[in-house]
């Protein structure tokens, strides 16, 4: 039995222009330990798939299908009954560590409340749990540093706070989402190895949501390629980057900038991505694909196993030689 | 943070000072004066009066006289029009009424205003939200004026259960109506601004990663949205509050509770250029106390206001 199994899960919206579908019959499995890296761009539902395992939609979403976290069924739960999940066995971590944090109250209260509301401790043992874990993610000195307010500390600083709170309890599954985003360059690289430290070292599996293909390639060990609320291929991370099999993939890999490369300008995927109002009858990505065919407009492809892998999944009409 | 304080009250005195000469002189703009009457003075008696007040000397001169007796003595002068009384008198027998029943609005328009914007902001779209915001509306737009009439006619002359006016060193039932009329627009006001700055904190990345940590709805609202969400209603309860403890002209002339209220009015209308003064500078003082109070509560919220 897999961590998390994710079967046909779908995310809606009502919205006073009808309603949105955001999702549309996700299928994934998580095992311990591992890294499965969920990749489009923005508005592609990957985050709203996310949210709906937590629980966190807005008022006026709503998820169907299954996610079974440890073979328990999580949708459909009240509030309350999720919150014995959330931060206990499945926690988060969010894009933007500036804003992420409340500004109006010191890193000891938000940490220790975590370790209070779960686990029944004293405030006075939370606390002492909390600066442990901030010497896990390396914060110097985290003694004196756990009395400060967040705005005291810089973005990178913050994010190792968010994740050290994120991990107090010791889930099973850490939702990063977009970690790195809001980060310069040389903060992200560290980001990602603390990440992959804590999931050698605590075993926990980890679902990182990203736009960007560069952060994914030594941090995951499977890719889930997402566009207009639906996959379009999923491979182990090393067949993926091997042998790209849908065209939006190979988009996106051709759209990584590369320094053994010295092409002038960078590559792009022309067009912009689609409105989720106004969803193309057939391929989501029809509109920009430059293989597209008749049969891509009036039909939506569904993801099947290549020939020979059985692994490796993608949605798409075109065959592997006509993609060449 | 000490010199922060030292440093605005040491602003707050020629804040006062400015405050004083413009009324002072504006007050003195305004044509007749406290013995000017339909049935003139014989014009040796008016100027033996003026004399005897001060009123024959230069303004300037009445100007100086009367700020140096403040500053010296902290004495406001004589009222004009009171014979034997002080201005510090009338403060002194009126100031109490109006802090009862201003403080009691005060804490009434606190308590149900924030309530009703807390509870509208979280179920906001809902029923409860729609009602909660139909009696701000309908509380702000009446005015206390025709409120007050209201509440005497439901509550005197129909179901004959409390006073119409009085005071009666403050017993409860002649506080009942006061404090209903005085307090309803500033809760209305509390309310709506609660409410919307709740939303907006409740739509913050902060309170998304407190879900997230899976604590009890309560506790967010509580421990991480109220206090942020409060920094804009502490800028309005600031004045507010001095609104309320120096009392209403409505209040007092339709309650006949005897509070500040009146005696600022009659010295309007009467010339009393003495009580007029002072209470103009007792409440300019309190405006000013309260504004300092606001800024040292917001540091206290916000971490990042540091003085």
């Amino acid at each position: 039995m897999s961590l998390l199994e994710v079967s046909g899960l779908s995310v809606e919206f009502d919205t006073p222009e009808g309603v949105v579908r955001a999702v549309t019959d996700l299928n994934f499995k998580v095992d311990n330990g591992t890294t499965l890296a969920i990749v489009g761009e923005s508005g592609s539902g990957k985050s709203q798939a996310v949210f709906s395992l937590m629980g966190l939609l807005a008022h006026n979403g709503r998820a169907s299908g299954s996610v079974k976290m440890e073979g328990e069924e999580m949708l459909g739960r009240s509030y309350a009954e999720m919150n014995r999940i959330r931060a206990n066995k499945i926690s988060m971590i969010f894009q933007d560590p500036m804003t992420s944090l409340n500004p109006y109250m010191r890193i000891s209260d938000q940490m220790a409340e975590v370790l209070v509301c779960h686990k029944g401790m004293s405030r006075t043992d939370a606390i002492r749990d909390s600066i442990e874990m901030l010497d896990a993610v390396k914060i110097p000195s985290a003694k004196e540093r756990i009395r400060m307010y967040p705005h005291e500390f810089s973005g990178g600083m913050r994010q190792r706070v968010m994740i050290a709170m994120s991990l107090l309890c010791r889930p099973r599954l850490l939702i990063a989402d977009e970690p790195t985003t809001a980060l310069d360059v040389t903060i992200q690289a560290q980001i990602m190895r603390l990440l992959g430290e804590i999931q050698r070292e605590l075993g926990t599996a980890i679902i990182l949501i990203t736009h960007d293909l560069g952060v994914v390639a030594g941090h995951s060990d499977e890719i889930l390629v997402m566009y207009g609320g639906r996959v379009m291929e999923m491979a182990s991370t090393g067949e993926l980057y091997r042998s790209p099999a849908h065209p939006y993939t190979q988009g996106l890999l051709t759209a990584v900038p590369r320094l053994d490369h010295d092409d002038e300008s960078l590559t792009t995927i022309p067009g912009t991505p689609p409105n989720m109002m106004e969803l193309p009858k057939g391929c989501p990505f029809s509109e920009r694909c430059q293989y597209c065919r008749e049969r891509c407009l009036e039909a939506i492809p569904v993801l099947t196993p290549l020939a020979h892998h059985d692994r490796h999944l993608k949605a798409c009409f075109a065959t592997a030689g006509a993609l060449r | 943070m000490l010199n922060y304080v030292i440093r605005r009250i040491a602003i707050a005195l020629p804040t006062l000072l400015i405050l004083i000469i413009i009324s002072f002189l504006l007050m003195h703009a305004a044509p007749g004066g406290p013995f000017t009457s339909e049935r003139p003075l014989p014009p040796q008696v008016l100027a033996n009066i003026e004399a005897k007040y001060g009123l024959d000397l230069p303004i300037w001169q009445q100007m100086v006289n009367y700020t140096w007796g403040i500053l010296t003595e902290f004495d406001f002068g004589p009222s004009f029009r009171y014979k034997d009384r002080t201005v510090n008198e009338i403060i002194e027998q009126g100031f109490p009424i109006t802090l009862t029943y201003g403080f009691l609005s005060f804490i009434v328009a606190v308590v149900v205003g924030l309530s009703l914007g807390v509870i509208a902001a979280i179920r906001q779209n809902s029923w409860i939200d729609y009602i909660a915001v139909g009696i701000t509306i309908g509380a702000q737009v009446l005015p206390n004026f025709v409120m007050a009439p209201l509440l005497v006619i439901t509550f005197t002359l129909w179901l004959g259960w409390l006073p119409g006016g009085g005071w009666s060193g403050g017993e409860w039932q002649y506080l009942v109506m006061p404090v209903i009329a005085l307090s309803t627009s500033y809760m209305a006001s509390i309310a709506r601004i609660t409410r919307s700055s709740m939303l907006e904190v409740l739509n913050t990345n902060f309170i998304r990663t407190a879900k997230a940590k899976g604590l009890p709805y309560r506790t967010i609202i509580l421990r991480h949205a109220l206090k942020p969400a409060m920094l804009p209603v502490i800028s309005y309860l600031g004045p507010a509050f001095v609104g309320m403890i120096t009392g209403s002209v409505v209040i007092d002339i339709y309650f006949s509770t005897g509070g500040m209220g009146y005696f600022f009015v009659n010295s309007a209308t009467n010339r009393d250029y003495s009580v007029m003064m002072g209470i103009t500078i007792l409440f300019g003082a309190l405006t000013i106390l309260f504004n300092l109070v606001v800024d040292l509560l917001y540091a206290w919220i916000d971490p990042k206001i540091r003085y």
